[in-house]
């Protein structure tokens, strides 16, 4: 163990450092010379045929240097689902073609049908208005009923439908699912909508090309959480250029919540223009453009049923649910919706049947994808409100329903009734620390004490349980994904001791650059600082999968752990030879190599210098340097769960809903940097209690998005949240993986939006209002109206 | 958005009939309209410019008068493109009738719709610029009939045109 700063150890963020004082580099920072800048022409309907796009004005605009459209791009290949999905009736999903500028039609308001190229930003907007683009407006449908009830008006006239597919999971358990509600002595249904939201990053989306004639090199400078994906993409599906001849970077990224995951269609603009030109090409996205154009997030319309003994034993959960996936299906948009939904509709329960059907509309809006918890977050907000209503209609305290239900710490490995298997947990001990901190029994008197101030005081608990590091690979593959799911990471020690880790994960606020270096300094009894984290750059880095999922840490930080355990093995080969013993007889501990029963040592330090100095080696037996990478790919998911619980007080004339407290007990399995996970939590619940109370990306029945701007789409301010306890002292390790981590990026989006809006019926029940439910966001208009309405 | 209103115009139906097919009445009374060329029977293009919240811009577009029953009904459509400001498309059917004072009672119902830039950022506005916008046309077009009468009736304190209008029909 390292002295300090080690696994364990609340280590301050080194990158704040630069972060905080104005340093951070963005891509937007970047500007290489000669650069030139790129403005996109967008849609203004929502649906129209493309008759005419007349560029010669925009082309004679001063500083223009090139214009493209659709036209210029129809050879080039679309940006494909990394997820293929296939019915019910074993049809594959409709995949329609995406391209790089939209051809033949626009889909939505912000589709992008033209791009200029100028020598300045102001030039290039500026001629964008010049563009005379003669677009039919067509009849939108943006509603999901409609557009699976009325084939009239596609979004995609050559699939003959709206609906991307009609999935069952598991389709083999459906029968046995109707016939356990059809028999059940109460059943308890709720119709819900998991609200759109907008994805709202604090640096909205840039990307810069760049192309060497002299080499045939080309050069992507991106806000990516992924940059191996996205070189991927490009190289194999969209242009073609291979893989050795492009270079994807991504360098710090301020946020991501998943909208940076994906490759979009500006980023192969960048690059088929810079290569045109000989110059570089800037994008740089603005905040009107980012709420156009950025994948939004959740957007299901659901209807849940939960059947139960009348003393509150779950039998079965059934779901309906509508998956808006907009205009074009983004990358993982097909998978958010299915298998990091579906399969965790059985939450922490031993619930013996369960069945999800999932379809996937096409509607003319903004693509939708994966979104802080993409999948999960849907999941357990349908779970834990038909929990709640069921424990009222039977009369059991919401806690007990749930803790009747739980898995028992002696069920693991637990199958799931969703096909997964659970590996540990303890859910029992969080609801204990949460009745604890929470201080649950107290609830009635600050409940009176606020009825005394004229506000009714309600209670929401929640338990959730979430499936982090998407995995294995083997697995995925069966169901449909189109990439492995593993991850890599190289050490390289260098000859004067410190150290350079290539991680595939990409950090774009997670931390990873002091916590990936408090695993190798424990392991290798080093000093963190000693260590560094190398990440974001496809060459630099052997290969990733980057950062979504939660999977960092438990993905990629194993892969660091196990490239660790190589270094250690072969550095104790090295050190063996100094000490002129054999490798058997050497011990590694605390930085220092000793041959077992005698004083012999050397430092960690002296072996890294004799890799790179290798003038005795034996050298059919030790290579000389000290570097080496492992792919990692885990054997399962990983299983966080958490016990919430949310104190609200409504005002009865306003509907106006005020968060008095929030306490998180979350399992996280083992934690290397307290302080982060904390303050990924934090960060989380600010975002679930954003969705509960205040977010809402919503279209008008044109598709025209109305809440396009921070002045028309509410982000939670810190006066929008109360003090957020946050407890993560309890855990069960991850049994899988070598760390016995879990996944913390999530769980505070996927567990408050329940816990708020169960509060939230709970104070308007005590308050006598026969109110059953309240979609979000629960703005005082909706409260209001469920009271007086 | 949709809106209905009336108006009691003091003047005879067939000069109000007239005036609402007149270019020169349109372009005074379109609020922000720059230019208006055109004819009944080939339709308008007008030039307008409006600020909406924080968008402002310059509409190009058409003003067509459609469905035309002489004296007792009109349709009014315009469209209008504003470049990266988006779009806005509003139609006002307009009946006419006479009223027991001898004046006519305009009779109009608004719908209207924007897109793009003005419908993300001026949502939360524009049910109340629309209604705005069509009592500013209808405002300016009774205004303009009813000159003669309140130049007769202005009085010193600089009262509106139309309170000195009320003020003479109730004396």
């Amino acid at each position: 163990m390292a002295a300090d700063g080690g696994m364990g150890f609340a280590t301050k963020r080194r990158e704040d450092v630069r972060f905080l004082t104005g340093r951070g580099k963005y891509t937007d920072d970047y500007s290489p010379a000669n650069t030139t800048y790129c403005a996109f022409a967008r849609s203004t309907v929502a649906n129209g045929t493309i008759k005419s796009i007349d560029v010669s004005a925009a082309a004679e605009m001063p500083g223009v240097v090139a214009v493209f459209t659709g036209e210029d791009f129809v050879e080039v290949g679309g940006n494909p689902a990394g997820w293929a999905i296939v019915s019910r009736d074993g049809d594959p999903m409709k995949e329609p073609k995406r391209p790089v500028l939209a051809h033949g039609k626009v889909r939505h308001v912000g589709d992008a049908y033209a791009a200029v190229i100028a020598e300045s930003l102001a030039e290039a907007m500026d001629a964008v208005e010049a563009i005379e683009a003669d677009i039919e407006e067509l009849e939108a449908v943006v509603n999901m009923a409609d557009a699976l009830a009325n084939n009239d008006v596609l979004v995609h006239d050559e699939i003959g439908t709206n609906q991307c597919f009609d999935w069952g999971w598991i389709e083999d358990n459906r029968a046995a699912t109707d016939e356990a509600i059809k028999n059940a002595p109460h059943v308890t249904t709720l119709e819900l909508v998991n609200n759109r939201l907008v994805p709202n990053a604090m640096e909205p989306r840039c990307s810069i090309g760049e192309y060497d004639p002299g080499t045939g090199d080309y050069k992507l400078t991106t806000t990516s959480q992924n940059p191996h994906l996205t070189r991927l993409l490009i190289s194999a599906f969209v242009m073609g250029i291979p893989e050795n001849k492009l270079t994807v970077h991504a360098p710090d990224v301020g946020g991501g919540f998943g909208s940076k995951i994906y490759h979009y269609g500006e980023e192969a603009l960048v690059l088929a223009a810079a290569k045109k030109l000989g110059r570089p090409v800037k994008w740089t996205s603005t905040r009107t453009e980012a709420f156009l154009s950025d994948a939004h997030g959740r957007d299901h319309v659901t209807k849940i049923e939960l059947a139960c003994e009348t003393d509150g034993t779950f039998i079965a959960f059934r779901t309906e649910t509508m998956a808006n996936v907009g205009a074009y299906l983004s990358n993982f948009s097909t998978a958010t919706p299915t298998f990091l939904h579906g399969t965790l509709m059985a939450g922490n329960y031993t619930v013996p049947n369960v069945y999800v059907n999932v379809k996937a509309v096409f509607t003319n809006t903004a693509p939708v994808d994966a979104y802080r918890g993409a999948g999960r977050p849907e999941a357990t907000f349908s779970l834990e409100r038909v929990i709640d209503k069921a424990a009222r209609e039977l009369g059991i305290n919401p806690v007990e329903i749930r803790r009747k239900n739980f898995v028992k710490p002696d069920q693991y490995p637990f199958a799931s009734a969703a096909g997964l298997e659970y590996d540990s947990g303890n859910y029992d001990a969080l609801m204990d620390g949460l009745e604890k901190h929470a201080d649950l029994a107290g609830f009635e008197a600050r409940a009176a004490e606020s009825a005394k101030n004229g506000k009714l005081r309600g209670l929401g608990v929640n338990s959730y349980i979430e499936a982090c590091g998407i995995a294995p690979s083997n697995l995925v593959g069966v169901l449909g994904s189109r990439v492995g799911l593993y991850d890599a990471a190289t050490v390289r020690v260098n000859a004067t001791g410190n150290i350079s880790v290539m991680v595939g994960a990409h950090s774009h606020g997670q931390g990873h650059e002091t916590a990936f270096p408090q695993v190798v300094a424990d392991m290798l009894g080093v000093d963190p600082m000693s260590v560094e984290i190398v990440h974001g750059d496809t060459s630099k880095i052997p290969f990733g999968m980057g950062t979504y999922g939660s999977r960092s840490l438990a993905v990629c930080g194993s892969a660091v752990y196990r490239a660790t355990e190589k270094i250690i093995k072969k550095a104790t080969l090295i050190a063996a030879h100094m000490m002129e013993d054999s490798a058997e007889n050497v011990d590694f501990a605390d930085g220092e190599f000793s041959v077992k029963g005698t004083n012999k040592k050397v430092g960690f330090g002296e072996v890294a210098l004799k890799a790179y100095i290798p003038h005795d080696f034996p050298i059919e037996d030790i290579e000389p340097g000290l570097e080496e990478t492992a792919f990692y790919d885990p054997a399962n998911f990983t299983y966080p769960s958490g016990a919430y619980a949310c104190e609200v007080e409504v005002d009865p004339d306003t509907g106006k809903v005020d968060i008095c407290s929030m306490v998180a007990m979350d399992d996280f399995g083992n934690v290397v940097n307290p302080m982060i996970v904390t303050g990924q939590v934090q960060g989380g619940l600010a975002q679930g209690i954003g969705q509960a109370l205040l977010e809402h990306g919503v279209y008008d029945e044109n598709g025209q998005l109305l809440s396009g701007s921070l002045m028309d789409y509410a982000m939670p301010r810190a006066d929008d949240l109360p003090n957020l306890v946050v407890d993560h002292s309890y855990a069960t390790e991850c049994t899988h993986n070598p760390i016995g981590v879990k996944g913390c990026g999530e769980a505070g989006a996927i567990g408050s939006p329940p816990t708020v809006v169960n509060a939230v019926v709970d104070a308007l029940q005590r308050g006598g209002h026969d109110v059953e439910h309240i979609d979000m966001p629960v703005s005082p208009a909706r409260v209001w109206e469920a009271m007086n309405g | 958005m949709k809106l209905e209103d009336t108006k009691d115009i003091a003047a005879p139906r067939t000069v109000v009939w007239e005036a609402i097919l007149n270019p020169e009445v349109l372009k005074t009374c379109i609020p922000g309209c720059q230019e208006l060329t055109g004819s009944v029977e080939d339709g308008f293009e007008a030039v307008v410019i409006q600020k909406v919240g924080p968008v402002k811009a310059t509409f190009k577009g058409q003003v067509t008068l459609s469905d035309i029953k002489v004296s007792e009904s009109l349709l009014l459509t315009g469209e209008g493109k504003g470049g990266p400001a988006g779009f806005a498309k509003g139609a006002a059917k307009v009946s006419f009738a006479d009223t027991d004072e001898g004046g006519t009672r305009l009779t109009y119902d608004v719908e209207a719709k924007v897109g793009g830039k003005l419908a993300q950022l001026g949502s939360r506005i524009i049910d109340g610029f629309t209604k705005k916008l069509a009592d500013q046309f209808f405002e300016r077009f009774q205004d303009g009939l009813e000159e003669p009468v309140e130049t007769e009736n202005a009085d010193e304190e600089g009262e509106k045109p139309k309170k000195g209008w009320l003020k003479r029909m109730f004396n």
